[in-house]
């Protein structure tokens, strides 16, 4: 990495970024994690009508090693989080974490003992798509956010550290 | 059903007045149709507004004695003393019973009377009472289709028997109501918390218990995740970057002692332990 920090973004960093971003955000790989009521939307943009699979996102992995995104559909109980988390520590990088629905961004309408305040707080979230429960073609515009976020990427910065990101944007 | 529709139009009147008398005071208009044809030339006021059926007659429940109905006689007979009091509310029966009975007179209704199905255990917090809590029982009879509440007060630290002996189902209703008010059965055989997490302390359906929760912290992973952004205090910027934490030296050749038997001294087992274990020791 000492290498790259010290090039600059030439044309065949660019390049090299361009075909890698464009494998990635053609072929995001979910992990189903629905959790309650925003699950049903998420079953729905899988069906005919808002298809997710025209955006290679067909095959819904069941396993965390497997998938690229953490779709956290549904209220994240404070029992549930930790396993959340173990499950995000799984996933193998580059990973991305979209937060579904009002419980997952924010804790929605529970102020309670037992809800966590929003997905965030144990996972870093990437998109959040807001609503209750949003609609299918909301979780769609949430899946092309996230992918124009991919084609921002370069290589030789490291994903988790935004303040690293913005220095080379600007 | 047809020639009543086909009747109905000439023999409206006759028809629904005899069935309306006994039901809606007189001179109301009745049913959707009405009889206002012959009623609404008599009357020289404007009609009045035309309530619903169901809202002519609104009857409000009130408590009513039930200390002859069967069931609490014969408890009254098989378990003497136990029945304080007995009322029905709505159409529901509701027995008081002494608490240190309770076995008892749930062994006495599921054998002999027959109510062989527990419906739910819940607990009630009355802060202003002496014994300030309250476990309410309901079971239903299938043969006959009776259900029968039994309500027991209990104070903060008194345990109540268990029923758990008799319906296994009886268990995690009983945990549940110890997770949330606090209150131990005598004889259950794992009395621990079912819906709050390791770590948790507190009782959350108490009155004193804030809505939004208390920061008890939870065995989440302590080098990813700060202890203190519970519920209240948090902002929201609880994680951190996830770089595993490093170690002294020192404190390696301790770990790697304790954690022997597991192979690796990651710090992964650490966490995976704190989160995997159920809690037995409450």
């Amino acid at each position: 990495m000492g290498l790259m920090d010290s090039m600059e973004s030439n044309v065949l960093t660019t390049t090299y970024d361009k075909v890698f971003n464009w494998a990635r955000r053609s072929a995001i790989w979910p992990m189903q994690f629905g959790l309650a009521c925003c699950a049903i939307e998420m079953m729905a943009v899988l069906d005919p009508r808002h298809d997710m699979s025209r955006f290679g996102s067909e095959v819904f992995r069941a396993s965390p090693r497997q998938s690229d995104l953490m779709l956290v559909a549904g209220t994240v109980s404070e029992k549930m989080a930790p396993i959340i988390r173990r499950l995000w520590d799984q996933m193998p990088e580059p990973k991305w974490a979209l937060a579904m629905g009002a419980c997952a961004t924010c804790g929605g309408p529970y102020r309670t003992y037992a809800v966590t305040q929003g997905v965030d707080r144990v996972v870093p979230v990437d998109v959040y798509v807001p609503g209750c429960p949003p609609r299918p073609e909301a979780l769609l515009w949430g899946l092309m956010h996230l992918q124009r976020k991919i084609d921002r990427m370069q290589v030789g910065i490291p994903k988790a550290d935004p303040a690293k990101v913005e220095a080379a944007e600007a | 059903m047809s020639e009543q529709d086909q009747d109905k139009p000439p023999e409206e009147v006759p028809v629904s007045e005899p069935e309306s008398s006994p039901s809606e005071p007189e001179g109301s208009p009745s049913g959707p149709e009405g009889s206002p044809t012959v009623e609404a030339a008599a009357e020289p006021e404007p009609p009045k507004e035309e309530k619903p059926p169901w809202l002519l007659n609104p009857q409000v429940p009130q408590w009513q004695d039930e200390d002859d109905d069967p069931t609490a006689v014969s408890l009254r007979t098989s378990c003497p003393g136990a029945v304080l009091s007995a009322r029905s509310f709505a159409g529901d029966l509701i027995l008081v019973i002494r608490r240190e009975q309770i076995a008892e007179v749930a062994e006495c209704l599921k054998n002999e009377l027959g109510f062989g199905y527990m419906v739910d255990i819940a607990g009630a917090d009355y802060p202003d009472r002496e014994e300030r809590f309250e476990v309410v029982y309901h079971f239903y009879a299938h043969s006959e289709e009776k259900r029968i509440r039994l309500k027991v007060s209990t104070a903060d630290g008194t345990s109540v028997p268990t029923v758990s002996h008799l319906w296994p189902g009886a268990n995690w209703p009983e945990r549940e109501v110890f997770d949330m008010y606090g209150i131990r059965f005598e004889g259950h055989p794992d009395m621990t918390r079912i819906l709050t997490w390791e770590g948790f302390n507190g009782h959350p359906l108490r009155k004193e218990f804030p809505v939004e929760g208390i920061d008890t912290g939870a065995a989440i992973y302590p080098e990813y995740y700060d202890q203190s952004q519970g519920p209240i205090s948090g902002d929201g910027t609880g994680w951190k970057v996830p770089e595993p934490p490093e170690e002294p030296v020192a404190e390696e050749a301790e770990e790697a002692e304790e954690e022997g038997p597991q192979g690796d001294g990651s710090p992964a087992g650490g966490p995976a332990e704190n989160g995997a274990t159920t809690d037995g020791a409450s």
